[in-house]
């Protein structure tokens, strides 16, 4: 299994890219036969990452990246192909192939007009080539290619089978995020250029080479961690940037905006956790408590959006700011807690809010309407299963405990009781007070969310549509989600144990 | 050094007898059988290239060091005879549908322009400089004319001309002036004589007025002006020609002027490249925004495209012989690549002006429907042009960030990455129309196979290039041009 263990992440990562180029070949007319590439291609995908996670070295070994292939790429400029993953990257890499494939079996049936299944599941494989990717690189350049790699074609998933104004929104989404990774790659280079390669003596784009490098003045540091930010933080998205995000999750497609909430915005904390922090620990230390307030800022400005939202897509897209805002806020403590707590907030998001955008998506392929008062009231009683499904993920999203939405924010808020040495420990308990208030409001608009659609008497005329409650094949697509939102929220040593060490590792250098 | 080495020159040569040949045989071609002027003059092309191989690897030294041939004459060598192939094939069709008796003289005066471009990259003086720079020009005045009843033709060949002249005017005054200083017209000997003058107002003057004969050249602001007229006057294949292969053929006289002659003058020349780099790709872009002519798109697209290859001259000021090699190759890389995006993009307008000859961008609307194949390859082209990885214009936007990071210009790079995402913003917009709109037209275009072979050509070379970026490293052609600043 040695040949394995090398390939097995290019495996993971490329399979669905063989899989797009094959769906492409493939005549228009043979849907099933693209269906079947799709599955396949995916369900490899997804294989490959389950094999990797059983093989994977817990305990200590954590911190360790395994499954590493280190080949030459480009020599000119010392870029390398070198993947591997440690504890930090694993869950998302899982996280990925496991929403994809789920996104692709939910299309099997479930497609956005216009219906051109062969564009459609291309995409959606081209999209997985390049998240999966984005993480397990550690090569900055590797990293570039594949963080880039998923706009094109999240562009044209919102831009063709979008609703509404699609076509802004796709451009909007796609020129704010190429406008930030554009000031990243530069930060990249100027990493680069002060870098050397403890083997070749050249300059280096290697992640782990570049850890503990002494780059340059403490001014530099931070212009350097300022480009990276710029990068990360638009696409995470924190406040003040995250004005794409609503229009381009209202208007894409259902896997789009799963795919969206649930992975893509991970690519930017997991940008900060795994490049800009261990790269760059000093400007980290000193951009900490402005990332902390920004986090805050977006927790309650989130809720307060939330609360003035009435269509279902837009408030979760909101609710998205919020929830990416506590695992900021984790991040920003520089503890191990508080890393901890957001990677896990990561998972536990992109397994929640992906269930969420998977409902909001069947309510309005029924309803024809994204607006909740006219979805609701009385979902209870014109379909049971879909209002149950529906107020348990949302009571999840609120962060109730026992369920996966819990944990993040729980240790995200306690890791700011705590920062790490030489931050401000009265700001970020501030913090945490703030914080605090956001549960409350998330608590609070959600439960206003349940009450508007769930409750309430259904009219007449509704009662009368006989709108189909939750098919098989919804259920296939959705009861890994909601079992893993029960198993998150009772056992999260099962993310905890894989990311610990490795956190541990990287907060070290905080201490 | 006395004598002429004739092999070093063969593949000129080969070229002239082809274009002599053109004009001979053309004498006595009926009128139906004009095309058999492509074929020729594809073979005198090919031929040139043949001959072109058995040089690699060498380096020769000919026509008392007027006349260089190393690794990076050979590399725009082979470029720009690929880029003839493609000019030649995207024309064939074009020619017959319009202008099918002059078929002759447009293949002379093509291939004597592609003659110029390679005594370009070959010259290591101001003379053979000039009257390269001049044999590029003055056939594509003509060509530029060639629709000869239309008056948006014959206004393009004007305004081209009429810049033309003045700047070249220009250049060989500044040229005049150096030859004063210096007392010499080789490059090498003018970079001696200079090396301890750099704050000589003098130089500083002739300097920038030869810049001036290479900037209308590469249609960077502000010698554009004739540029988007120019493009949409002339026939298509023309405006290819004019945006690919004479831009390239400036930028190969503009890299060894300023990296040999002037290479202890970084600090006179590098400000004013920053200036004109930052000008011309803000102006290229923000004007491309409003325009809605599929080829005054692309002509204003090329414009800031060359702002994006002037960057890294401007970022050598002062700096490591490390960040001038840096910034050389990465004018090289983008032009090369370059070179191919944009001809591919100005394939598919002549495989789609044949049934929408009005070149709106409206006209691509729904294109997908009515013919995937050519929607597709735009979009790729586009998407390259606008620098998205993987694609090879990724790896051109890249070398050039990095030049700039490696210079201490992060300022260039901030003023670029703006640049970058209003191209991408227009690229995208075309591609998406294409792609997302319903037809106005769905009646299919036909596109000819020899439109095909250039699309797909171009096609492999923007992908592949892309995905194994190596590709053009391997060239190694820095290692020459600029090897005695090591």
């Amino acid at each position: 299994m040695n040949g394995f263990d090398t390939w097995a992440l290019s495996l993971g990562v490329f399979l669905p890219l063989v899989g797009a180029i094959a769906i492409s070949g493939i005549p228009k007319l043979k849907v099933q036969a693209v269906k079947v590439i799709a599955v396949l291609a995916s369900g490899a995908a997804l294989v490959v990452s389950i094999i990797v996670l059983a093989r994977f070295n817990f305990g200590q070994g954590t911190r360790h990246f395994q499954f590493v292939v280190n080949k030459s790429w480009i020599e000119t400029i010392g870029a390398r192909y070198h993947m591997g993953v440690d504890g930090i990257g694993l869950p998302l890499f899982v996280l990925t192939t496991l929403l994809t494939f789920l996104c692709v079996v939910y299309s099997l049936k479930t497609r956005p007009n216009p219906d051109t299944p062969r564009g459609f599941f291309a995409l959606i494989l081209l999209l997985e080539t390049g998240m999966a990717g984005t993480f397990v690189s550690l090569d900055l350049v590797l990293f570039f290619i594949f963080w880039e790699l998923v706009l094109v074609p999240m562009y044209f998933l919102i831009a063709i089978w979008g609703s509404e104004r699609k076509e802004y929104s796709a451009l909007k989404f796609f020129l704010y995020t190429l406008f930030g990774s554009i000031f990243m790659l530069l930060g990249f280079l100027a990493i680069y250029f002060r870098s050397h390669d403890p083997v070749t003596g050249q300059h280096t784009f290697d992640m782990i080479a570049l850890q503990g490098q002494h780059l340059g003045s403490p001014a530099f540091l931070n212009l350097v961690f300022a480009g990276l930010f710029l990068g990360f933080a638009i696409k995470v998205p924190m406040w003040p940037f995250h004005t794409w995000l609503p229009d381009a999750h209202g208007d894409a497609p259902t896997v789009g905006s799963v795919l969206l909430a649930g992975i893509l915005l991970k690519m930017g904390t997991y940008g900060f956790v795994r490049i800009a922090l261990p790269l760059l620990p000093s400007a980290a230390h000193t951009w900490a408590p402005y990332i902390g307030g920004l986090a805050v800022i977006a927790i309650l400005y989130g809720a307060l959006c939330c609360l003035a939202q009435t269509d279902i897509k837009r408030l979760i897209a909101f609710s998205s700011v919020g929830h990416m805002g506590f695992v900021m806020l984790g991040i920003s403590t520089l503890t191990q807690t508080g890393i901890n707590a957001a990677i896990f907030g990561m998972v536990a998001h992109g397994v929640i809010t992906g269930m969420l955008f998977f409902l909001a998506g069947s309510l309005y392929e029924r309803f024809h309407t994204r607006q909740i008062d006219s979805i609701g009231p009385g979902l209870m009683q014109i379909m049971p299963r879909m209002g149950g499904i529906l107020a348990f993920a949302a009571i999840a999203s609120l962060g109730l405990p026992g369920l996966a939405g819990f944990w993040g924010e729980v240790f995200s808020l306690l890791a700011a009781f705590n920062p790490a040495a030489g931050l401000s420990t009265g700001l970020f308990r501030t913090y945490m007070v703030l914080g605090g208030v956001g549960t409350v409001l998330t608590a609070g608009y959600m439960l206003w969310l349940i009450q508007r659609l769930n409750l309430g008497k259904a009219t007449e005329a509704r009662l009368g549509e006989r709108l189909d409650d939750v098919r098989p094949v919804e259920w296939i697509a959705w009861s890994p989600l909601l079992a893993g939102i029960v198993a998150l929220g009772f056992y999260p040593g099962a993310v905890l144990k894989i990311t610990d060490a490795a956190v541990g590792g990287l907060t070290r250098l905080f201490t | 050094m006395s004598s002429i080495d004739l092999h070093a020159s063969l593949p000129e040569i080969i070229l002239t007898g082809a274009l002599m040949l053109i004009l001979f045989i053309d004498l006595f071609l009926p009128s139906e059988r004009k095309s058999w002027n492509g074929p020729i003059a594809m073979a005198g092309v090919a031929g040139s290239m043949v001959a072109l191989f058995t040089l690699v690897g060498e380096r020769r030294v000919t026509f008392a060091g007027m006349f260089v041939l190393d690794a990076y004459a050979l590399l725009f060598k082979f470029l720009f005879l690929a880029i003839a192939l493609v000019v030649i094939l995207i024309s064939t069709n074009y020619l017959e549908d319009t202008i099918r008796d002059s078929q002759g003289e447009f293949y002379f005066l093509l291939l004597t322009s592609f003659l110029g471009m390679m005594l370009m990259a070959s010259a290591r003086d101001l003379l053979m400089l000039f009257v390269s720079l001049e044999l590029v020009s003055a056939p594509g005045f003509l060509v530029a004319g060639f629709r000869k009843r239309d008056a948006r033709s014959n206004e393009a060949a004007i305004k081209f001309f009429l810049f033309g002249v003045l700047s070249t005017a220009v250049m060989l005054f500044g040229m005049s002036l150096i030859y004063g200083v210096t007392r010499s017209t080789n490059l090498s000997q003018i970079a001696t004589a200079l090396q301890h003058s750099s704050h000589d107002p003098l130089v500083f003057a002739s300097i920038l007025l030869i810049l001036a004969g290479f900037a209308f050249k590469v249609s960077a602001v502000p010698f554009h002006f004739w540029a988007p007229d120019t493009y949409e006057g002339s026939p298509i294949p023309v405006a290819a020609f004019l945006s690919v292969a004479s831009k390239a053929a400036g930028f190969a006289g503009m890299l060894s002027l300023m990296f040999v002659g002037f290479v202890h003058q970084t600090q006179v020349w590098a400000p004013g490249f920053a200036i004109l780099a930052v000008l011309t790709m803000t102006i290229g872009n923000v004007v491309a925004l409003q325009q809605t002519n599929i080829v005054r798109l692309l002509a204003y697209s090329s414009i800031a495209q060359a702002g994006y290859i002037l960057l890294p001259f401007a970022v050598v000021k002062g700096g490591s012989p490390a960040v001038l090699r840096d910034a050389f190759a990465a004018c090289l890389t983008y032009i090369l690549i370059y070179s191919f995006m944009n001809i591919g993009a100005f394939a598919v307008v002549i495989g789609v002006s044949r049934k929408r000859p009005t070149n709106l961008i409206s006209d691509y609307e729904g294109l997908m429907q009515s013919e995937p194949g050519l929607a597709l390859a735009m979009a790729f082209f586009l998407i390259s042009l606008a620098g998205i990885p993987p694609l090879a214009g990724f790896w051109a936007k890249f070398f050039v960030f990095s030049a700039a990071i490696h210079g201490n210009a992060a300022w260039l790079g901030a003023i670029m990455v703006v640049n970058s995402v209003i191209g991408a913003y227009y690229y995208l917009t075309v591609a998406s129309k294409m792609i997302l709109r319903p037809a106005r037209d769905t009646s299919p275009i036909g596109v000819p196979y020899p439109i095909v072979v250039a699309i797909a050509l171009s096609l492999i070379v923007v992908v592949g290039v892309g995905i194994y970026p190596n590709f053009f490293q391997h060239f190694s052609p820095r290692s020459t041009l600029i090897a005695f600043l090591r």
